[in-house]
Protein backbone atom coordinates (compact mmCIF):
# COMPACT_ATOMS: atom_id res chain seq x y z
CA UNK A 1 0.00 0.00 0.00
CA UNK A 2 1.34 3.65 -0.96
CA UNK A 3 2.47 6.12 1.89
CA UNK A 4 -0.28 7.29 4.02
CA UNK A 5 -0.11 10.95 5.60
CA UNK A 6 -0.12 10.55 9.33
CA UNK A 7 -0.43 13.14 12.00
CA UNK A 8 -0.32 12.97 15.83
CA UNK A 9 1.68 15.28 18.15
CA UNK A 10 4.94 14.59 19.56
CA UNK A 11 5.68 15.81 22.73
CA UNK A 12 3.30 18.71 21.98
CA UNK A 13 4.54 18.78 18.64
CA UNK A 14 1.90 18.15 15.73
CA UNK A 15 3.86 15.95 12.91
CA UNK A 16 2.43 14.97 9.71
CA UNK A 17 4.52 11.89 8.32
CA UNK A 18 4.30 9.97 5.46
CA UNK A 19 4.25 6.25 6.12
CA UNK A 20 3.57 2.67 4.50
CA UNK A 21 0.81 0.92 6.78
CA UNK A 22 3.59 -2.12 7.66
CA UNK A 23 5.86 0.92 9.12
CA UNK A 24 6.46 0.57 13.02
CA UNK A 25 5.40 3.70 15.86
CA UNK A 26 9.19 3.15 16.80
CA UNK A 27 10.80 3.24 13.63
CA UNK A 28 8.71 6.49 12.41
CA UNK A 29 9.80 8.05 15.68
CA UNK A 30 13.12 7.36 15.17
CA UNK A 31 13.79 7.30 11.61
CA UNK A 32 11.31 9.64 10.34
CA UNK A 33 11.13 12.06 13.56
CA UNK A 34 14.82 11.85 14.84
CA UNK A 35 13.28 11.15 18.60
CA UNK A 36 15.96 9.05 19.17
CA UNK A 37 14.87 8.45 23.22
CA UNK A 38 12.94 5.55 22.80
CA UNK A 39 14.84 2.47 21.99
CA UNK A 40 14.65 -0.72 20.46
CA UNK A 41 15.32 -3.63 22.31
CA UNK A 42 13.48 -7.05 21.47
CA UNK A 43 11.18 -5.58 19.24
CA UNK A 44 9.15 -8.15 20.05
CA UNK A 45 7.25 -6.70 22.54
CA UNK A 46 8.83 -7.98 25.31
CA UNK A 47 11.10 -5.25 26.90
CA UNK A 48 9.49 -2.17 27.06
CA UNK A 49 12.85 -0.34 25.90
CA UNK A 50 10.52 1.32 23.36
CA UNK A 51 7.96 2.40 25.72
CA UNK A 52 5.99 5.58 25.11
CA UNK A 53 2.85 7.20 26.54
CA UNK A 54 -0.14 7.33 24.21
CA UNK A 55 -3.13 9.35 24.72
CA UNK A 56 -2.22 9.18 28.72
CA UNK A 57 -1.75 5.51 28.60
CA UNK A 58 2.07 3.51 27.55
CA UNK A 59 2.21 1.65 25.03
CA UNK A 60 5.36 -0.30 23.27
CA UNK A 61 5.45 1.64 20.24
CA UNK A 62 7.53 -1.33 18.69
CA UNK A 63 3.92 -3.50 18.74
CA UNK A 64 1.69 -0.47 17.05
CA UNK A 65 1.80 0.77 13.53
CA UNK A 66 2.62 4.49 13.15
CA UNK A 67 -0.87 4.43 11.09
CA UNK A 68 -2.66 2.95 14.47
CA UNK A 69 -1.38 5.89 16.26
CA UNK A 70 -3.50 8.40 13.37
CA UNK A 71 -4.52 11.45 15.85
CA UNK A 72 -2.92 10.32 18.98
CA UNK A 73 -0.66 12.22 21.45
CA UNK A 74 2.39 11.19 22.12
CA UNK A 75 4.94 11.58 24.56
CA UNK A 76 8.57 10.25 24.84
CA UNK A 77 11.33 10.38 27.43
CA UNK A 78 12.24 13.81 25.55
CA UNK A 79 8.99 15.10 26.38
CA UNK A 80 9.50 14.36 30.47
CA UNK A 81 12.42 16.49 31.12
CA UNK A 82 15.56 17.91 29.38
CA UNK A 83 19.50 18.14 30.87
CA UNK A 84 18.77 21.58 31.48
CA UNK A 85 15.57 20.39 33.62
CA UNK A 86 15.43 17.28 34.38
CA UNK A 87 12.19 15.31 35.40
CA UNK A 88 12.22 14.28 39.48
CA UNK A 89 12.34 10.46 38.02
CA UNK A 90 15.46 11.54 36.04
CA UNK A 91 17.43 12.98 38.66
CA UNK A 92 16.57 10.04 41.64
CA UNK A 93 17.56 7.43 38.28
CA UNK A 94 20.86 9.12 38.29
CA UNK A 95 20.93 10.40 42.29
CA UNK A 96 20.30 6.03 43.16
CA UNK A 97 22.40 4.53 40.66
CA UNK A 98 18.84 3.24 38.11
CA UNK A 99 21.05 2.43 35.48
CA UNK A 100 23.59 0.95 34.37
CA UNK A 101 24.19 0.96 30.64
CA UNK A 102 20.93 3.00 30.28
CA UNK A 103 20.22 1.21 27.10
CA UNK A 104 16.06 0.36 28.83
CA UNK A 105 16.06 3.95 31.15
CA UNK A 106 14.02 5.85 28.79
CA UNK A 107 11.65 3.18 28.13
CA UNK A 108 11.33 2.98 31.98
CA UNK A 109 11.22 6.54 32.92
CA UNK A 110 8.45 7.17 30.86
CA UNK A 111 6.60 3.82 32.01
CA UNK A 112 7.52 5.26 35.74
CA UNK A 113 6.33 9.04 34.54
CA UNK A 114 2.76 7.76 33.82
CA UNK A 115 3.03 4.93 36.55
CA UNK A 116 3.25 7.60 39.16
CA UNK A 117 0.37 9.39 37.28
CA UNK A 118 -2.38 6.70 37.62
CA UNK A 119 -0.44 6.19 41.07
CA UNK A 120 0.92 8.95 42.85
CA UNK A 121 2.41 6.60 46.10
CA UNK A 122 2.94 3.56 45.20
CA UNK A 123 4.49 0.74 47.25
CA UNK A 124 7.09 -1.29 46.94
CA UNK A 125 5.55 -3.79 45.49
CA UNK A 126 3.02 -1.77 43.60
CA UNK A 127 6.11 -0.46 41.65
CA UNK A 128 7.49 -3.90 40.72
CA UNK A 129 4.06 -4.80 39.53
CA UNK A 130 3.49 -1.56 37.19
CA UNK A 131 6.75 -2.06 35.67
CA UNK A 132 6.63 -5.39 34.68
CA UNK A 133 6.51 -4.70 30.90
CA UNK A 134 10.10 -2.97 31.46
CA UNK A 135 13.20 -5.22 31.38
CA UNK A 136 16.66 -4.50 32.33
CA UNK A 137 19.30 -6.66 31.99
CA UNK A 138 22.16 -5.33 34.21
CA UNK A 139 20.69 -3.55 37.51
CA UNK A 140 18.32 -6.49 39.05
CA UNK A 141 16.20 -3.93 39.24
CA UNK A 142 16.95 -2.68 43.01
CA UNK A 143 17.90 0.58 42.18
CA UNK A 144 15.07 1.30 39.80
CA UNK A 145 12.70 0.72 42.45
CA UNK A 146 14.49 2.57 44.68
CA UNK A 147 14.69 5.44 42.35
CA UNK A 148 11.31 5.34 41.30
CA UNK A 149 10.08 5.50 45.03
CA UNK A 150 12.00 8.10 45.41
CA UNK A 151 10.93 10.49 42.64
CA UNK A 152 7.77 9.58 43.87
CA UNK A 153 8.77 11.14 47.72
CA UNK A 154 10.02 14.15 45.83
CA UNK A 155 7.30 14.92 43.87
CA UNK A 156 4.85 14.32 46.85
CA UNK A 157 7.01 16.39 48.59
CA UNK A 158 6.95 19.25 46.32
CA UNK A 159 3.39 19.14 45.74
CA UNK A 160 2.72 19.55 49.44
CA UNK A 161 5.26 22.51 49.65
CA UNK A 162 3.15 24.06 47.05
CA UNK A 163 0.22 24.05 48.70
CA UNK B 1 6.98 -7.72 6.51
CA UNK B 2 4.97 -7.83 3.86
CA UNK B 3 2.98 -4.29 2.36
CA UNK B 4 -1.16 -4.25 3.17
CA UNK B 5 -3.77 -2.13 2.80
CA UNK B 6 -5.07 -0.47 5.93
CA UNK B 7 -8.60 0.54 7.00
CA UNK B 8 -9.93 2.27 9.63
CA UNK B 9 -14.46 1.12 9.91
CA UNK B 10 -16.15 2.79 12.23
CA UNK B 11 -19.28 0.49 12.48
CA UNK B 12 -19.13 -3.71 12.57
CA UNK B 13 -21.03 -3.52 9.21
CA UNK B 14 -18.09 -1.36 7.48
CA UNK B 15 -15.85 -3.64 9.02
CA UNK B 16 -17.09 -7.10 7.95
CA UNK B 17 -17.31 -5.20 4.25
CA UNK B 18 -13.54 -4.39 4.69
CA UNK B 19 -12.79 -8.04 5.60
CA UNK B 20 -14.15 -8.91 2.40
CA UNK B 21 -12.62 -7.18 0.05
CA UNK B 22 -8.97 -8.74 0.06
CA UNK B 23 -7.87 -12.65 -0.39
CA UNK B 24 -5.66 -12.42 3.48
CA UNK B 25 -7.59 -9.70 5.12
CA UNK B 26 -7.64 -9.64 8.91
CA UNK B 27 -8.85 -7.91 11.62
CA UNK B 28 -6.79 -6.34 14.23
CA UNK B 29 -7.93 -5.36 17.29
CA UNK B 30 -4.85 -4.70 20.31
CA UNK B 31 -2.83 -6.18 18.26
CA UNK B 32 -0.84 -8.08 21.00
CA UNK B 33 -0.50 -10.98 19.31
CA UNK B 34 -1.26 -10.01 15.78
CA UNK B 35 1.97 -7.95 15.25
CA UNK B 36 4.19 -10.18 16.69
CA UNK B 37 2.85 -12.89 14.53
CA UNK B 38 3.34 -10.54 11.35
CA UNK B 39 6.66 -9.86 12.15
CA UNK B 40 7.83 -13.26 11.79
CA UNK B 41 5.60 -13.31 9.18
CA UNK B 42 3.11 -16.77 10.44
CA UNK B 43 0.80 -14.20 9.39
CA UNK B 44 0.85 -11.98 5.89
CA UNK B 45 -2.46 -10.29 5.51
CA UNK B 46 -3.17 -8.67 2.56
CA UNK B 47 -5.59 -5.92 4.14
CA UNK B 48 -5.27 -5.06 8.02
CA UNK B 49 -9.02 -3.98 9.48
CA UNK B 50 -8.24 -2.15 12.55
CA UNK B 51 -11.56 -1.95 14.72
CA UNK B 52 -10.23 0.62 16.70
CA UNK B 53 -13.10 2.98 15.25
CA UNK B 54 -15.55 0.86 16.00
CA UNK B 55 -17.54 2.56 18.80
CA UNK B 56 -20.16 -0.15 18.93
CA UNK B 57 -17.60 -2.36 20.21
CA UNK B 58 -16.31 -0.68 22.94
CA UNK B 59 -17.64 -0.31 26.45
CA UNK B 60 -19.20 -1.98 29.34
CA UNK B 61 -22.63 -2.02 31.18
CA UNK B 62 -24.70 -4.45 32.92
CA UNK B 63 -27.48 -5.67 31.26
CA UNK B 64 -30.02 -8.33 33.27
CA UNK B 65 -28.09 -9.82 35.99
CA UNK B 66 -24.70 -10.28 33.30
CA UNK B 67 -21.93 -7.82 32.67
CA UNK B 68 -21.30 -7.32 28.38
CA UNK B 69 -17.98 -6.01 27.50
CA UNK B 70 -17.52 -4.69 24.32
CA UNK B 71 -14.88 -6.52 21.91
CA UNK B 72 -12.73 -3.76 22.05
CA UNK B 73 -12.46 -3.03 25.48
CA UNK B 74 -9.10 -3.39 26.90
CA UNK B 75 -7.45 -5.44 29.25
CA UNK B 76 -6.87 -2.35 31.25
CA UNK B 77 -10.28 -1.27 31.13
CA UNK B 78 -12.11 -4.37 32.42
CA UNK B 79 -9.54 -4.39 35.18
CA UNK B 80 -10.05 -0.86 36.68
CA UNK B 81 -13.87 -1.16 35.32
CA UNK B 82 -16.02 0.13 38.80
CA UNK B 83 -18.51 -2.31 38.14
CA UNK B 84 -16.42 -5.57 36.93
CA UNK B 85 -15.11 -4.75 40.25
CA UNK B 86 -17.78 -4.76 41.52
CA UNK B 87 -20.22 -7.75 40.27
CA UNK B 88 -17.33 -10.02 39.34
CA UNK B 89 -14.29 -9.17 41.05
CA UNK B 90 -12.67 -12.30 39.72
CA UNK B 91 -12.83 -10.98 36.37
CA UNK B 92 -11.71 -7.32 37.30
CA UNK B 93 -8.56 -9.82 38.58
CA UNK B 94 -8.26 -11.66 35.58
CA UNK B 95 -7.92 -9.02 33.23
CA UNK B 96 -5.59 -7.32 35.16
CA UNK B 97 -3.15 -9.46 35.52
CA UNK B 98 -2.73 -10.40 31.79
CA UNK B 99 1.03 -9.60 30.76
CA UNK B 100 2.09 -6.09 31.62
CA UNK B 101 0.91 -2.77 31.93
CA UNK B 102 1.53 -1.80 28.13
CA UNK B 103 0.16 -4.82 26.95
CA UNK B 104 -2.96 -4.85 29.63
CA UNK B 105 -3.36 -0.73 27.23
CA UNK B 106 -3.74 -2.21 24.38
CA UNK B 107 -4.47 -5.86 24.47
CA UNK B 108 -8.90 -6.58 24.13
CA UNK B 109 -10.89 -9.16 25.05
CA UNK B 110 -12.86 -9.61 21.61
CA UNK B 111 -9.25 -10.27 20.59
CA UNK B 112 -8.02 -12.92 23.50
CA UNK B 113 -11.07 -14.58 22.86
CA UNK B 114 -11.10 -14.76 19.18
CA UNK B 115 -7.43 -15.75 18.94
CA UNK B 116 -7.87 -18.60 21.55
CA UNK B 117 -4.36 -18.92 22.91
CA UNK B 118 -4.03 -22.11 24.83
CA UNK B 119 -2.57 -20.57 27.54
CA UNK B 120 -4.59 -17.62 27.55
CA UNK B 121 -6.51 -16.40 30.78
CA UNK B 122 -10.09 -15.01 29.12
CA UNK B 123 -10.88 -18.66 27.86
CA UNK B 124 -10.25 -19.84 31.29
CA UNK B 125 -12.30 -17.38 32.85
CA UNK B 126 -15.15 -17.09 30.45
CA UNK B 127 -15.54 -20.46 30.15
CA UNK B 128 -15.79 -20.89 33.94
CA UNK B 129 -18.23 -18.28 34.21
CA UNK B 130 -20.60 -19.79 31.25
CA UNK B 131 -19.99 -16.81 29.19
CA UNK B 132 -21.88 -15.66 25.77
CA UNK B 133 -20.14 -14.59 22.49
CA UNK B 134 -21.54 -12.47 20.52
CA UNK B 135 -20.78 -11.85 17.19
CA UNK B 136 -22.17 -9.67 14.25
CA UNK B 137 -24.31 -13.05 12.98
CA UNK B 138 -25.32 -14.71 16.70
CA UNK B 139 -24.84 -15.30 20.25
CA UNK B 140 -22.66 -18.38 21.52
CA UNK B 141 -22.70 -20.00 24.43
CA UNK B 142 -18.43 -20.32 25.41
CA UNK B 143 -18.62 -23.92 25.63
CA UNK B 144 -19.09 -24.04 22.10
CA UNK B 145 -17.35 -21.27 20.87
CA UNK B 146 -13.42 -22.55 22.04
CA UNK B 147 -13.34 -25.27 19.86
CA UNK B 148 -9.13 -26.07 19.92
CA UNK B 149 -5.86 -24.54 20.38
CA UNK B 150 -6.25 -21.12 18.24
CA UNK B 151 -9.91 -22.80 17.43
CA UNK B 152 -13.18 -21.14 18.04
CA UNK B 153 -16.23 -21.46 16.09
CA UNK B 154 -16.27 -17.97 14.43
CA UNK B 155 -16.69 -18.84 10.22
CA UNK B 156 -15.41 -16.67 7.74
CA UNK B 157 -16.99 -12.74 8.31
CA UNK B 158 -17.97 -12.92 11.46
CA UNK B 159 -16.11 -10.71 14.44
CA UNK B 160 -16.93 -10.98 18.28
CA UNK B 161 -18.54 -8.03 18.97
CA UNK B 162 -18.94 -8.65 22.60
CA UNK B 163 -18.90 -10.88 25.88
CA UNK B 164 -21.68 -11.32 28.07
CA UNK B 165 -20.41 -12.83 31.19
CA UNK B 166 -23.45 -14.02 33.61
CA UNK B 167 -22.39 -12.42 37.40
CA UNK B 168 -21.55 -15.82 39.36
CA UNK B 169 -21.91 -15.85 42.80
CA UNK B 170 -19.00 -16.80 43.71
CA UNK B 171 -15.71 -16.83 41.36
CA UNK B 172 -11.78 -16.97 41.23
CA UNK B 173 -9.11 -16.97 38.78
CA UNK B 174 -5.53 -18.18 39.77
CA UNK B 175 -2.60 -18.81 37.21
CA UNK B 176 0.59 -20.00 37.97
CA UNK B 177 2.50 -17.70 35.15
CA UNK B 178 5.55 -18.56 32.99
CA UNK B 179 7.53 -16.03 34.50
CA UNK B 180 9.23 -14.57 31.33
CA UNK B 181 6.09 -14.95 29.47
CA UNK B 182 3.21 -14.17 31.59
CA UNK B 183 0.98 -16.77 30.06
CA UNK B 184 -0.19 -19.11 32.20
CA UNK B 185 1.60 -22.27 33.01
CA UNK B 186 -1.89 -23.55 33.99
CA UNK B 187 -4.43 -21.32 35.11
CA UNK B 188 -7.38 -22.56 36.87
CA UNK B 189 -10.69 -20.57 36.91
CA UNK B 190 -14.08 -21.57 39.10
CA UNK B 191 -17.47 -20.16 39.42
CA UNK B 192 -20.24 -20.70 41.55
CA UNK B 193 -24.01 -20.12 40.52
CA UNK B 194 -27.07 -21.19 41.78
CA UNK B 195 -25.30 -23.63 43.59
CA UNK B 196 -23.50 -25.07 40.59
CA UNK B 197 -19.85 -24.88 40.15
CA UNK B 198 -17.72 -25.05 37.08
CA UNK B 199 -14.39 -25.63 36.90
CA UNK B 200 -12.32 -24.56 33.63
CA UNK B 201 -8.51 -24.78 32.73
CA UNK B 202 -6.23 -22.96 30.31
CA UNK B 203 -2.45 -23.74 29.98
CA UNK B 204 -2.44 -27.00 30.45
CA UNK B 205 -4.78 -28.72 27.47
CA UNK B 206 -3.44 -29.65 24.43
CA UNK B 207 -6.47 -28.33 22.34
CA UNK B 208 -7.07 -25.28 24.47
CA UNK B 209 -8.96 -24.70 28.10
CA UNK B 210 -11.10 -27.15 29.23
CA UNK B 211 -13.52 -27.99 31.82
CA UNK B 212 -12.75 -30.72 34.41
CA UNK B 213 -16.04 -32.17 35.23
CA UNK B 214 -15.25 -34.32 38.23
CA UNK B 215 -14.23 -31.42 39.82
CA UNK B 216 -17.81 -29.96 38.88
CA UNK B 217 -19.45 -32.55 40.55
CA UNK B 218 -17.18 -32.32 43.63
CA UNK B 219 -17.89 -28.70 43.83
CA UNK B 220 -21.47 -28.63 43.19
CA UNK B 221 -21.99 -30.96 46.03
CA UNK B 222 -19.69 -28.70 48.28
CA UNK B 223 -18.14 -25.55 47.16
CA UNK B 224 -14.69 -26.35 49.24
CA UNK B 225 -11.25 -27.12 48.57
CA UNK B 226 -11.60 -29.92 50.87
CA UNK B 227 -14.03 -31.52 48.33
CA UNK B 228 -11.30 -31.53 45.88
CA UNK B 229 -9.24 -33.97 47.43
CA UNK B 230 -9.21 -37.17 45.57
CA UNK B 231 -10.43 -35.78 42.26
CA UNK B 232 -7.39 -35.34 39.89
CA UNK B 233 -7.19 -35.23 36.07
CA UNK B 234 -5.30 -37.29 33.39
CA UNK B 235 -1.57 -35.95 32.40
CA UNK B 236 -2.69 -37.72 29.27
CA UNK B 237 -3.57 -34.74 26.77
CA UNK B 238 -2.06 -31.98 28.99
CA UNK B 239 0.83 -29.96 27.29
CA UNK B 240 4.21 -30.87 28.43
CA UNK B 241 7.28 -28.85 27.22
CA UNK B 242 10.69 -27.56 29.14
CA UNK B 243 8.66 -25.71 31.48
CA UNK B 244 6.47 -27.87 32.79
CA UNK B 245 5.77 -31.97 32.45
CA UNK B 246 2.14 -33.25 31.69
CA UNK B 247 2.23 -34.95 34.97
CA UNK B 248 3.19 -31.09 36.91
CA UNK B 249 0.67 -28.87 35.12
CA UNK B 250 -1.81 -32.56 36.11
CA UNK B 251 -1.07 -31.42 39.42
CA UNK B 252 -1.21 -27.94 39.33
CA UNK B 253 -4.51 -27.89 37.80
CA UNK B 254 -5.33 -29.33 41.04
CA UNK B 255 -3.69 -26.96 43.12
CA UNK B 256 -4.75 -24.18 41.90
CA UNK B 257 -8.31 -25.33 41.60
CA UNK B 258 -8.12 -25.63 45.57
CA UNK B 259 -6.79 -22.40 45.70
CA UNK B 260 -9.17 -20.81 43.19
CA UNK B 261 -12.38 -22.30 45.42
CA UNK B 262 -10.28 -21.02 48.84
CA UNK B 263 -10.35 -17.28 47.14
CA UNK B 264 -13.66 -17.68 45.33
CA UNK B 265 -14.96 -18.22 49.23
CA UNK B 266 -12.88 -15.00 50.16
Amino acid sequence: MSKQHIKFTVNGEEKDVLAEPRELLIHTLREQLNVTGPHIGCETSHCGACTVDIDGKSVKACTLFAIQANGTEITTVEGIGSPDDLHPLQKAFREHHGLQCGYCTPGMITRAYRLLQENPSPTEEEVRFGMAGNLCRCTGYQNIVKSILAAADEMNGVKEAAE
Amino acid sequence: MSSFEYHRPTSVADAVAALGGGDEATVVAGGMTLLPTIKQRLADPSDLVDLSGVGEMKGISEEGGAIVIGAMTTHGEVASNPVVQAKIPALASLAGNIGDPQVRNRGTIGGSVANNDPAACYPAGLMAMNATVHTNKRAIPVDDFFTGMFETALEEGELVTKVSVPVPDKAAYIKFPQPASRYALVGVAVAQTGGAARVAVTGAGQDGVFRVADAEAALSGSFSPDALDGVSVDADGLNSDLHGSAAYRASLVMTLAKRAVAAANG
